[in-house]
Protein backbone atom coordinates (compact mmCIF):
# COMPACT_ATOMS: atom_id res chain seq x y z
CA UNK A 1 0.00 0.00 0.00
CA UNK A 2 2.98 2.26 0.40
CA UNK A 3 4.11 1.76 -3.18
CA UNK A 4 2.40 4.90 -4.47
CA UNK A 5 4.18 7.03 -1.91
CA UNK A 6 7.47 5.31 -2.59
CA UNK A 7 7.15 5.86 -6.34
CA UNK A 8 6.61 9.54 -5.65
CA UNK A 9 9.44 10.07 -3.18
CA UNK A 10 12.15 7.51 -3.79
CA UNK A 11 14.30 9.91 -5.80
CA UNK A 12 14.46 12.26 -2.85
CA UNK A 13 16.82 10.16 -0.76
CA UNK A 14 13.95 8.34 0.88
CA UNK A 15 13.26 4.66 1.36
CA UNK A 16 10.51 2.63 2.93
CA UNK A 17 11.44 -0.51 4.84
CA UNK A 18 8.40 -2.65 5.51
CA UNK A 19 8.76 -5.25 8.24
CA UNK A 20 6.24 -8.07 8.55
CA UNK A 21 5.73 -9.32 12.11
CA UNK A 22 4.84 -12.80 10.90
CA UNK A 23 5.90 -15.89 12.80
CA UNK A 24 4.14 -17.79 10.02
CA UNK A 25 7.07 -16.90 7.78
CA UNK A 26 7.17 -16.69 4.00
CA UNK A 27 4.03 -18.77 3.64
CA UNK A 28 2.05 -16.24 5.66
CA UNK A 29 3.16 -13.13 3.81
CA UNK A 30 3.73 -14.44 0.31
CA UNK A 31 0.26 -13.78 -1.03
CA UNK A 32 0.48 -10.16 0.14
CA UNK A 33 3.90 -9.41 -1.29
CA UNK A 34 3.91 -11.66 -4.34
CA UNK A 35 0.23 -12.15 -5.16
CA UNK A 36 -0.38 -14.91 -7.64
CA UNK A 37 -2.89 -12.68 -9.39
CA UNK A 38 -2.33 -8.96 -8.79
CA UNK A 39 -5.69 -7.34 -8.23
CA UNK A 40 -7.03 -4.06 -6.87
CA UNK A 41 -7.12 -4.00 -3.09
CA UNK A 42 -10.68 -4.37 -1.77
CA UNK A 43 -12.45 -1.13 -0.93
CA UNK A 44 -13.20 -2.38 2.59
CA UNK A 45 -9.49 -2.78 3.29
CA UNK A 46 -8.64 0.61 1.82
CA UNK A 47 -11.33 2.23 3.98
CA UNK A 48 -10.09 0.48 7.09
CA UNK A 49 -6.54 1.66 6.44
CA UNK A 50 -7.69 5.08 5.21
CA UNK A 51 -6.00 5.03 1.82
CA UNK A 52 -7.06 7.46 -0.88
CA UNK A 53 -7.72 5.95 -4.30
CA UNK A 54 -4.93 7.99 -5.89
CA UNK A 55 -2.28 6.48 -3.65
CA UNK A 56 -3.75 3.03 -3.29
CA UNK A 57 -2.33 0.48 -5.65
CA UNK A 58 -3.08 -2.76 -7.24
CA UNK A 59 -1.54 -5.30 -4.93
CA UNK A 60 1.83 -6.07 -6.48
CA UNK A 61 5.35 -6.81 -5.37
CA UNK A 62 6.76 -3.69 -3.70
CA UNK A 63 10.01 -2.26 -5.00
CA UNK A 64 11.20 -1.25 -1.49
CA UNK A 65 12.64 -3.76 0.98
CA UNK A 66 10.00 -6.01 2.54
CA UNK A 67 11.57 -7.89 5.41
CA UNK A 68 10.30 -10.86 7.36
CA UNK A 69 10.47 -10.60 11.15
CA UNK A 70 9.33 -13.98 12.44
CA UNK A 71 10.54 -13.28 15.97
CA UNK A 72 9.05 -9.78 16.15
CA UNK A 73 12.54 -8.41 16.83
CA UNK A 74 11.81 -4.97 15.42
CA UNK A 75 8.64 -4.82 17.48
CA UNK A 76 10.66 -5.36 20.63
CA UNK A 77 13.46 -2.98 19.77
CA UNK A 78 11.21 -0.13 18.71
CA UNK A 79 8.26 -0.66 21.09
CA UNK A 80 5.81 -1.45 18.31
CA UNK A 81 2.81 -3.12 19.92
CA UNK A 82 0.59 -3.20 16.85
CA UNK A 83 0.55 -2.93 13.08
CA UNK A 84 0.82 -0.71 11.20
CA UNK A 85 3.21 1.39 13.25
CA UNK A 86 6.03 3.46 11.87
CA UNK A 87 9.28 5.06 12.95
CA UNK A 88 10.98 7.84 11.03
CA UNK A 89 14.78 7.69 10.84
CA UNK A 90 16.89 10.47 9.35
CA UNK A 91 19.99 10.19 7.15
CA UNK A 92 22.27 10.02 10.18
CA UNK A 93 20.39 7.10 11.64
CA UNK A 94 18.64 9.21 14.26
CA UNK A 95 15.01 8.55 15.18
CA UNK A 96 12.98 11.67 14.37
CA UNK A 97 9.60 10.12 15.15
CA UNK A 98 9.34 7.13 17.51
CA UNK A 99 6.84 4.30 17.03
CA UNK A 100 3.29 5.50 16.38
CA UNK A 101 0.30 4.39 14.34
CA UNK A 102 1.23 4.81 10.69
CA UNK A 103 -1.81 6.73 9.56
CA UNK A 104 -4.30 4.12 10.74
CA UNK A 105 -7.25 5.14 12.93
CA UNK A 106 -9.90 3.52 15.10
CA UNK A 107 -12.44 3.91 12.32
CA UNK A 108 -12.36 0.16 11.75
CA UNK A 109 -14.19 -0.29 15.05
CA UNK A 110 -17.37 0.87 13.29
CA UNK A 111 -17.27 -1.75 10.54
CA UNK A 112 -19.88 -4.44 10.15
CA UNK A 113 -18.13 -7.52 11.52
CA UNK A 114 -19.35 -9.69 8.71
CA UNK A 115 -19.18 -7.50 5.63
CA UNK A 116 -16.42 -5.16 6.87
CA UNK A 117 -18.41 -2.25 5.42
CA UNK A 118 -17.68 1.09 7.09
CA UNK A 119 -20.01 4.09 7.43
CA UNK A 120 -19.14 6.70 4.82
CA UNK A 121 -18.37 9.50 7.27
CA UNK A 122 -16.02 7.28 9.25
CA UNK A 123 -14.25 6.26 6.04
CA UNK A 124 -13.88 9.92 5.13
CA UNK A 125 -12.41 10.79 8.52
CA UNK A 126 -10.00 7.88 8.20
CA UNK A 127 -8.83 9.11 4.82
CA UNK A 128 -8.27 12.57 6.27
CA UNK A 129 -6.07 11.18 9.02
CA UNK A 130 -4.14 9.12 6.50
CA UNK A 131 -3.75 12.10 4.18
CA UNK A 132 -2.42 14.26 7.02
CA UNK A 133 0.11 11.60 7.94
CA UNK A 134 1.22 11.20 4.32
CA UNK A 135 1.46 14.98 4.04
CA UNK A 136 3.75 15.01 7.03
CA UNK A 137 5.98 12.39 5.42
CA UNK A 138 6.16 14.47 2.23
CA UNK A 139 7.08 17.55 4.23
CA UNK A 140 9.83 15.65 6.02
CA UNK A 141 11.22 14.20 2.82
CA UNK A 142 11.31 17.71 1.37
CA UNK A 143 12.75 19.57 4.36
CA UNK A 144 14.55 16.93 6.37
CA UNK A 145 15.28 17.78 10.00
CA UNK A 146 13.90 21.28 9.37
CA UNK A 147 10.42 19.83 8.95
CA UNK A 148 8.13 20.52 11.91
CA UNK A 149 7.22 16.85 11.78
CA UNK A 150 10.80 15.75 12.41
CA UNK A 151 11.01 15.87 16.18
CA UNK A 152 13.98 17.03 18.23
CA UNK A 153 15.93 14.41 20.20
CA UNK A 154 14.37 15.66 23.43
CA UNK A 155 10.87 15.43 22.03
CA UNK A 156 11.59 11.94 20.71
CA UNK A 157 12.84 10.93 24.14
CA UNK A 158 9.75 12.37 25.76
CA UNK A 159 7.49 10.39 23.48
CA UNK A 160 9.29 7.06 23.65
CA UNK A 161 7.42 4.53 25.72
CA UNK A 162 9.70 3.16 28.40
CA UNK A 163 9.57 -0.61 28.40
CA UNK A 164 8.82 -2.06 31.84
CA UNK A 165 10.35 -5.22 33.29
CA UNK A 166 6.96 -6.88 33.00
CA UNK A 167 6.91 -6.05 29.30
CA UNK A 168 10.44 -7.37 28.86
CA UNK A 169 9.38 -10.61 30.51
CA UNK A 170 6.30 -10.69 28.30
CA UNK A 171 8.52 -10.35 25.24
CA UNK A 172 10.72 -13.21 26.45
CA UNK A 173 7.63 -15.40 26.89
CA UNK A 174 6.48 -14.48 23.41
CA UNK A 175 9.87 -15.38 21.95
CA UNK A 176 9.90 -18.75 23.67
CA UNK A 177 6.40 -19.40 22.40
CA UNK A 178 7.49 -18.43 18.91
CA UNK A 179 10.46 -20.83 19.12
CA UNK A 180 8.35 -23.71 20.41
CA UNK A 181 5.73 -23.08 17.72
CA UNK A 182 8.34 -23.24 14.99
CA UNK A 183 9.69 -26.45 16.52
CA UNK A 184 6.22 -27.94 16.13
CA UNK A 185 5.15 -27.75 19.79
CA UNK A 186 2.09 -25.67 19.06
CA UNK A 187 0.07 -26.29 22.20
CA UNK A 188 3.02 -25.63 24.48
CA UNK A 189 3.74 -22.48 22.51
CA UNK A 190 0.26 -21.17 23.24
CA UNK A 191 0.93 -21.38 26.99
CA UNK A 192 3.86 -19.00 26.61
CA UNK A 193 1.84 -16.74 24.31
CA UNK A 194 -0.83 -16.65 27.03
CA UNK A 195 1.76 -15.50 29.58
CA UNK A 196 3.06 -12.86 27.18
CA UNK A 197 -0.45 -11.54 26.66
CA UNK A 198 -1.17 -11.54 30.38
CA UNK A 199 1.96 -9.56 31.16
CA UNK A 200 1.58 -7.07 28.33
CA UNK A 201 -2.14 -6.66 27.68
CA UNK A 202 -1.66 -3.52 25.55
CA UNK A 203 0.34 -5.51 23.04
CA UNK A 204 -1.95 -6.28 20.11
CA UNK A 205 0.74 -8.05 18.12
CA UNK A 206 1.06 -10.68 20.83
CA UNK A 207 -2.68 -11.23 20.83
CA UNK A 208 -3.30 -11.29 17.12
CA UNK A 209 -0.17 -13.21 16.13
CA UNK A 210 -0.83 -15.92 18.72
CA UNK A 211 -4.48 -16.17 17.69
CA UNK A 212 -3.50 -16.53 14.06
CA UNK A 213 -1.01 -19.28 14.90
CA UNK A 214 -3.66 -21.06 16.93
CA UNK A 215 -6.20 -20.98 14.14
CA UNK A 216 -6.14 -19.08 10.83
CA UNK A 217 -8.73 -16.33 10.91
CA UNK A 218 -8.86 -16.11 14.69
CA UNK A 219 -6.97 -12.81 14.59
CA UNK A 220 -10.07 -11.17 13.10
CA UNK A 221 -12.60 -13.38 14.84
CA UNK A 222 -14.94 -12.96 17.83
CA UNK A 223 -12.12 -12.88 20.40
CA UNK A 224 -10.51 -10.01 18.52
CA UNK A 225 -13.71 -8.01 18.36
CA UNK A 226 -14.43 -8.71 22.03
CA UNK A 227 -10.96 -7.53 22.98
CA UNK A 228 -11.41 -4.35 20.92
CA UNK A 229 -14.78 -3.71 22.52
CA UNK A 230 -13.23 -4.19 25.96
CA UNK A 231 -11.04 -1.16 25.21
CA UNK A 232 -14.09 1.02 25.71
CA UNK A 233 -12.95 4.61 25.37
CA UNK A 234 -9.27 3.67 25.08
CA UNK A 235 -7.83 3.76 21.56
CA UNK A 236 -6.70 0.76 19.58
CA UNK A 237 -4.50 3.09 17.54
CA UNK A 238 -3.54 6.05 19.74
CA UNK A 239 -4.02 9.17 17.59
CA UNK A 240 -0.81 10.52 16.15
CA UNK A 241 0.24 13.85 17.60
CA UNK A 242 1.81 15.30 14.47
CA UNK B 1 22.01 -32.81 29.99
CA UNK B 2 21.54 -31.16 26.65
CA UNK B 3 19.85 -27.80 26.85
CA UNK B 4 18.91 -25.36 24.10
CA UNK B 5 19.92 -21.87 25.14
CA UNK B 6 18.49 -18.94 23.23
CA UNK B 7 20.66 -15.96 24.05
CA UNK B 8 19.90 -12.94 21.92
CA UNK B 9 18.68 -14.45 18.70
CA UNK B 10 20.43 -17.73 18.10
CA UNK B 11 19.45 -21.02 19.72
CA UNK B 12 22.54 -22.99 20.77
CA UNK B 13 22.52 -26.55 22.00
CA UNK B 14 24.77 -27.01 25.02
CA UNK B 15 25.52 -30.64 25.76
CA UNK B 16 26.36 -30.55 29.44
CA UNK B 17 24.33 -27.75 30.93
CA UNK B 18 22.65 -28.32 34.29
CA UNK B 19 19.20 -26.96 35.02
CA UNK B 20 18.34 -26.71 38.72
CA UNK B 21 14.98 -25.04 39.28
CA UNK B 22 15.48 -21.45 38.20
CA UNK B 23 19.24 -21.80 37.82
CA UNK B 24 21.07 -22.82 34.69
CA UNK B 25 24.73 -23.81 34.93
CA UNK B 26 26.76 -24.33 31.82
CA UNK B 27 30.38 -25.30 31.25
CA UNK B 28 32.53 -22.19 31.48
CA UNK B 29 34.15 -23.30 28.22
CA UNK B 30 30.79 -22.90 26.49
CA UNK B 31 30.01 -19.46 27.91
CA UNK B 32 31.60 -17.39 25.19
CA UNK B 33 30.29 -19.43 22.26
CA UNK B 34 26.79 -19.44 23.68
CA UNK B 35 26.48 -15.87 24.90
CA UNK B 36 29.52 -13.81 23.95
CA UNK B 37 30.36 -13.25 27.64
CA UNK B 38 33.78 -14.17 29.01
CA UNK B 39 34.91 -14.57 32.59
CA UNK B 40 37.93 -12.37 33.28
CA UNK B 41 39.68 -11.28 36.49
CA UNK B 42 37.65 -8.05 36.52
CA UNK B 43 34.35 -9.86 36.12
CA UNK B 44 32.11 -11.12 33.34
CA UNK B 45 32.79 -9.21 30.15
CA UNK B 46 31.10 -8.70 26.81
CA UNK B 47 33.23 -6.61 24.45
CA UNK B 48 34.21 -3.55 26.49
CA UNK B 49 31.54 -3.97 29.13
CA UNK B 50 32.50 -5.82 32.31
CA UNK B 51 30.14 -6.74 35.12
CA UNK B 52 31.98 -7.42 38.38
CA UNK B 53 30.85 -10.38 40.40
CA UNK B 54 29.41 -8.90 43.62
CA UNK B 55 31.68 -9.26 46.64
CA UNK B 56 31.35 -12.56 48.44
CA UNK B 57 29.11 -14.05 45.78
CA UNK B 58 31.61 -15.96 43.67
CA UNK B 59 29.94 -19.24 44.57
CA UNK B 60 26.68 -18.03 43.05
CA UNK B 61 28.36 -17.58 39.71
CA UNK B 62 31.11 -20.17 39.44
CA UNK B 63 31.47 -23.69 40.84
CA UNK B 64 33.00 -27.10 40.22
CA UNK B 65 36.57 -25.83 40.38
CA UNK B 66 35.70 -22.94 38.12
CA UNK B 67 34.34 -25.20 35.42
CA UNK B 68 30.67 -24.27 35.59
CA UNK B 69 29.07 -20.85 35.23
CA UNK B 70 25.62 -19.80 36.40
CA UNK B 71 24.08 -18.00 33.46
CA UNK B 72 20.93 -17.16 35.38
CA UNK B 73 22.95 -15.45 38.14
CA UNK B 74 24.40 -13.17 35.47
CA UNK B 75 20.94 -12.62 34.03
CA UNK B 76 19.63 -11.53 37.43
CA UNK B 77 22.57 -9.17 37.77
CA UNK B 78 21.67 -7.63 34.42
CA UNK B 79 17.90 -7.69 35.01
CA UNK B 80 17.49 -9.89 31.95
CA UNK B 81 14.19 -11.70 31.67
CA UNK B 82 14.63 -15.48 31.66
CA UNK B 83 12.00 -18.00 30.63
CA UNK B 84 12.49 -21.74 30.48
CA UNK B 85 10.49 -24.73 29.35
CA UNK B 86 11.72 -27.79 31.19
CA UNK B 87 9.79 -30.31 29.09
CA UNK B 88 11.69 -29.22 26.00
CA UNK B 89 14.86 -28.14 27.86
CA UNK B 90 14.86 -24.65 26.37
CA UNK B 91 16.10 -21.58 28.20
CA UNK B 92 15.53 -18.14 26.69
CA UNK B 93 17.44 -15.08 27.87
CA UNK B 94 15.81 -11.87 26.72
CA UNK B 95 17.00 -8.30 26.72
CA UNK B 96 16.64 -6.24 29.89
CA UNK B 97 14.07 -3.45 29.75
CA UNK B 98 16.79 -1.05 30.90
CA UNK B 99 19.02 -2.02 27.97
CA UNK B 100 16.16 -1.60 25.49
CA UNK B 101 15.29 1.76 26.95
CA UNK B 102 18.89 2.98 26.96
CA UNK B 103 19.15 2.08 23.29
CA UNK B 104 16.02 4.06 22.41
CA UNK B 105 16.90 6.99 24.67
CA UNK B 106 20.10 7.39 22.67
CA UNK B 107 17.68 8.20 19.81
CA UNK B 108 19.96 6.32 17.44
CA UNK B 109 17.82 3.80 15.57
CA UNK B 110 18.67 0.31 16.86
CA UNK B 111 20.11 -1.81 14.09
CA UNK B 112 18.61 -5.10 12.97
CA UNK B 113 19.22 -7.68 10.26
CA UNK B 114 16.31 -9.51 8.68
CA UNK B 115 15.72 -11.47 5.47
CA UNK B 116 13.49 -10.49 2.57
CA UNK B 117 11.27 -13.02 0.86
CA UNK B 118 14.14 -14.23 -1.30
CA UNK B 119 16.18 -14.91 1.81
CA UNK B 120 18.56 -12.03 1.18
CA UNK B 121 19.63 -10.36 4.43
CA UNK B 122 19.21 -6.62 4.95
CA UNK B 123 20.52 -4.53 7.84
CA UNK B 124 19.00 -1.19 8.74
CA UNK B 125 22.50 0.27 8.85
CA UNK B 126 22.95 -0.50 5.12
CA UNK B 127 20.40 2.21 4.41
CA UNK B 128 22.19 4.90 6.39
CA UNK B 129 22.32 8.09 4.35
CA UNK B 130 18.64 8.01 3.35
CA UNK B 131 15.53 9.01 5.21
CA UNK B 132 13.80 5.81 6.26
CA UNK B 133 10.15 5.15 6.96
CA UNK B 134 10.30 1.93 8.97
CA UNK B 135 6.79 0.53 8.95
CA UNK B 136 5.36 -2.63 10.46
CA UNK B 137 2.62 -4.75 8.96
CA UNK B 138 1.41 -8.34 9.21
CA UNK B 139 -0.64 -10.89 7.30
CA UNK B 140 -2.92 -11.12 10.34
Amino acid sequence: MWQGLYDELQDKNFIIIAVAFDTGGVAAVQEWIRPATPAPLPKELLDIMGWEDTLSRTAATPTYPCLLDEKHIVAERYNMVNVPMAVWINESGRIVRPAEAAGATDGFRTVDQVTFQMPAEVAAAGKQARTRYIGAIRDWVEKGDASVYALSPDEVRRRIHGMTESEALAAAHFRLGQYLHQQGHRQDAQRYFAEAKRRHPENWSFKRQSWELEEPGKAVGPEFWAAVEALGEKPYYPPVNL
Amino acid sequence: MSVTIIYGDRPVSVASATAEGNNLWLPLDDLRATTGWELKPQGVCLDEVCVPIPAGRDADFVRADGKQFNLTALARQLNQPVVHDDAHAVWLFGEAASARNAALQSVQAPDFTLPDLEGKWHSLSEYRGRKILLVSWASW
